[in-house]
């Protein structure tokens, strides 16, 4: 077979067919039109200002390892002046983050950017190992998730920092979708399709510049800027659910590769129909405000997965209990608004120690219980009464978990 | 592609084919499956049943004879590489080569990379 010639520069030849639109491209154009579509995803979806500090949530894994690589090309080559550091959470499981952590490490020297390593022990008082000491290891991705949930927006708060982004791909998007779908949870479904979210309550703005990207051009966009690095399985197994959607979505790509565009744009469409709910597609078509979502973000899950599959009565009534909360907090949130042209938000509501007056939060909010939706919220949202998250009921889902746990703290720990 | 010989082969011309080797690399977890080695050098018989051997053949010698590990459907689906796991062919995307039909050169460079694992 003669060489195909790529079809920009028709002189190299094509070594990348592009899954979207079957484009065959070049090594180099391949990576410019990689790094363009995700300024083009920046720029009009507004995600950052001049002299923001931004932090990149870091797991050493391929999607943060390119957002980290394309963000400090893009925030050079287009002087977006954003102030970029690396953040990872330590989940405090021995020997699972050494090889990730040192991965990251390197990529801090690599693109010059300073890191922060934040421990659960230090936000939560307690490593997942001595979780699992305690409670077994039935369950345990349960606390992973809820505690993974919160940390990148407790680190970052740590740091003074009001921005994290994710290295969330339109693959991730596309499978939370489908699922949210096959849960018959359109709220949570429009949440998912934001390009943007956050909450007043932890004052912490997520986003995720790579959420038109491919997994598949991530992976080779990795490959050939021959970026360092790191592949892991979480040691516990993954929720069998989002296993099944992600095959799901895989199988889709291998017969259809648009598909999962498609079911991103389905999902935004879907999003608008939501009652009281915003979504965003790409900005530049319609320049409508983004949706701010809860901060209970159901894409970052726990051991790469949402939530922890539950076994066992106790951990299910506490999985079904948090569950309640979080579509008590979907159902309040939904139509919670800012404008995506952040500016710095005052700090003066926050207290030293995260607590926030409860009227201040929330600057709009839905008549809980929409006709049509059979979600009633069984309370008004507010704080968390221990570390002032956003919370629905007295405390968040992590200082539930952790109230259970430090009933049951092992005499002998310190 | 030139017609294939179809004529039935003794068992005994094994020895007779000459041997491609090839290079094949696992990356992005995948290497996990194959003895934790990401690179692995491999000869094969350059014809199988008197054609050029493909891809696909590659891929069950693999997973027959290469991968110590027991979960083969993290690797095989179906009877086809498991969807989600890309293929480069000396680089460049094996659906530009004629994917599971593309058929060996010696010296070729095959690198399996999985988009499954955590990111
Ligand atoms: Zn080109
Ligand atoms: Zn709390």
């Amino acid at each position: 077979m003669p060489p195909v010639l790529c079809a920009i520069c028709h002189t190299e030849r094509a070594l990348i067919k592009r899954p979207k639109n079957h484009q065959k491209l070049c090594k180099a154009c391949f990576i410019r039109i990689f790094e363009d579509e995700v300024h083009h995803t920046i720029t009009s979806s507004e995600l950052f200002f001049r002299g923001e500090r931004v932090a990149i949530g870091a797991s050493g894994g391929k999607d943060s390892t390119v957002l980290a690589s394309v963000l400090k090309t893009l925030n050079e080559r287009h002087g977006y002046g954003v102030d970029l550091i690396l953040l990872s959470i330590d989940e405090g499981i021995k020997g699972y983050r050494d090889d990730s952590l040192e991965t990251v490490k390197r990529n801090a020297k690599q693109y010059d950017m300073p890191l922060k390593i934040v421990g659960y022990d230090e936000l939560y008082g307690w490593t997942m190992d001595q979780v699992v000491e305690t409670i077994g290891k039935k369950g345990n991705c349960t606390y992973c998730g809820v505690f993974r949930r919160q940390a990148l927006d407790r680190g970052a708060k740590m740091l003074g920092i009001k921005h994290v982004v994710t290295g969330h791909n339109a693959d991730d998007v596309a499978e939370t979708i489908l699922m949210n779908l096959l849960r018959g949870d359109l709220p949570r479904l429009s949440r998912s399709t934001s390009i943007v979210t956050g909450s007043d309550a932890s004052a912490v703005k997520r986003s995720k510049p790579l959420k038109y990207a491919y997994e598949k051009e991530i992976v080779l966009y990795a490959h050939h800027k021959k970026l360092d690095y790191f592949s892991t399985e979480c040691i516990y197994s993954p929720e069998a659910f989002r296993g099944s959607a992600r095959s799901l979505i895989k199988s889709l790509e291998k017969v259809r590769p648009s598909a999962i565009l498609d079911v991103v744009r389905s999902g935004e469409d879907m999003a608008r129909l939501v009652p009281g709910a915003t979504s965003d597609s790409c900005g530049c078509k319609g320049k409508t405000p983004s949706s701010h979502a809860s901060a209970d973000e159901d894409n970052v899950g726990g051991c790469g997965s949402a939530n922890g599959q539950a076994t066992g009565g106790e951990m299910a009534a506490m999985d079904r209990q948090l569950r309640e909360n979080e579509v008590a907090e979907a159902a309040n949130l939904e139509t919670e608004i800012t404008t995506t042209k952040t500016t710095p938000a005052p700090t003066s509501t926050s207290t030293s120690n995260g607590h926030r007056p409860d009227k201040q939060r929330i600057k709009e909010r839905s008549k809980p219980g929409t006709p049509g939706l059979p979600i009633i919220p069984k309370q008004k949202l507010g704080t968390c009464e221990k570390c002032g998250y956003m919370s629905s009921q007295k405390l968040c889902q992590a200082c539930m978990l952790l109230e259970g746990l430090n009933k049951n703290r092992p005499e002998i720990s310190i | 592609m030139a017609s294939i010989d179809t004529t039935p082969r003794k068992a005994a011309d094994d020895s007779d084919i000459p041997n491609i080797s090839i290079q094949v690399e696992f990356s992005g977890g995948l290497e996990m499956l194959f003895s934790s080695q990401r690179r692995h050098s491999l000869s094969l018989p350059a014809t199988e049943q008197g054609t050029p051997i493909t891809i696909a053949s590659l891929i069950n010698h693999l997973c027959n004879h290469t991968m110590k590990d027991t979960r083969k459907e993290l690797f095989i689906l179906d009877d086809h590489l498991r969807p989600g796991i890309l293929v480069l062919i000396n680089d460049a995307d094996w659906e530009l080569e004629g994917e599971e039909a593309y058929e060996l050169q010696n010296g070729d460079n095959i690198l399996f990379v999985s988009t499954l694992h955590g990111g």
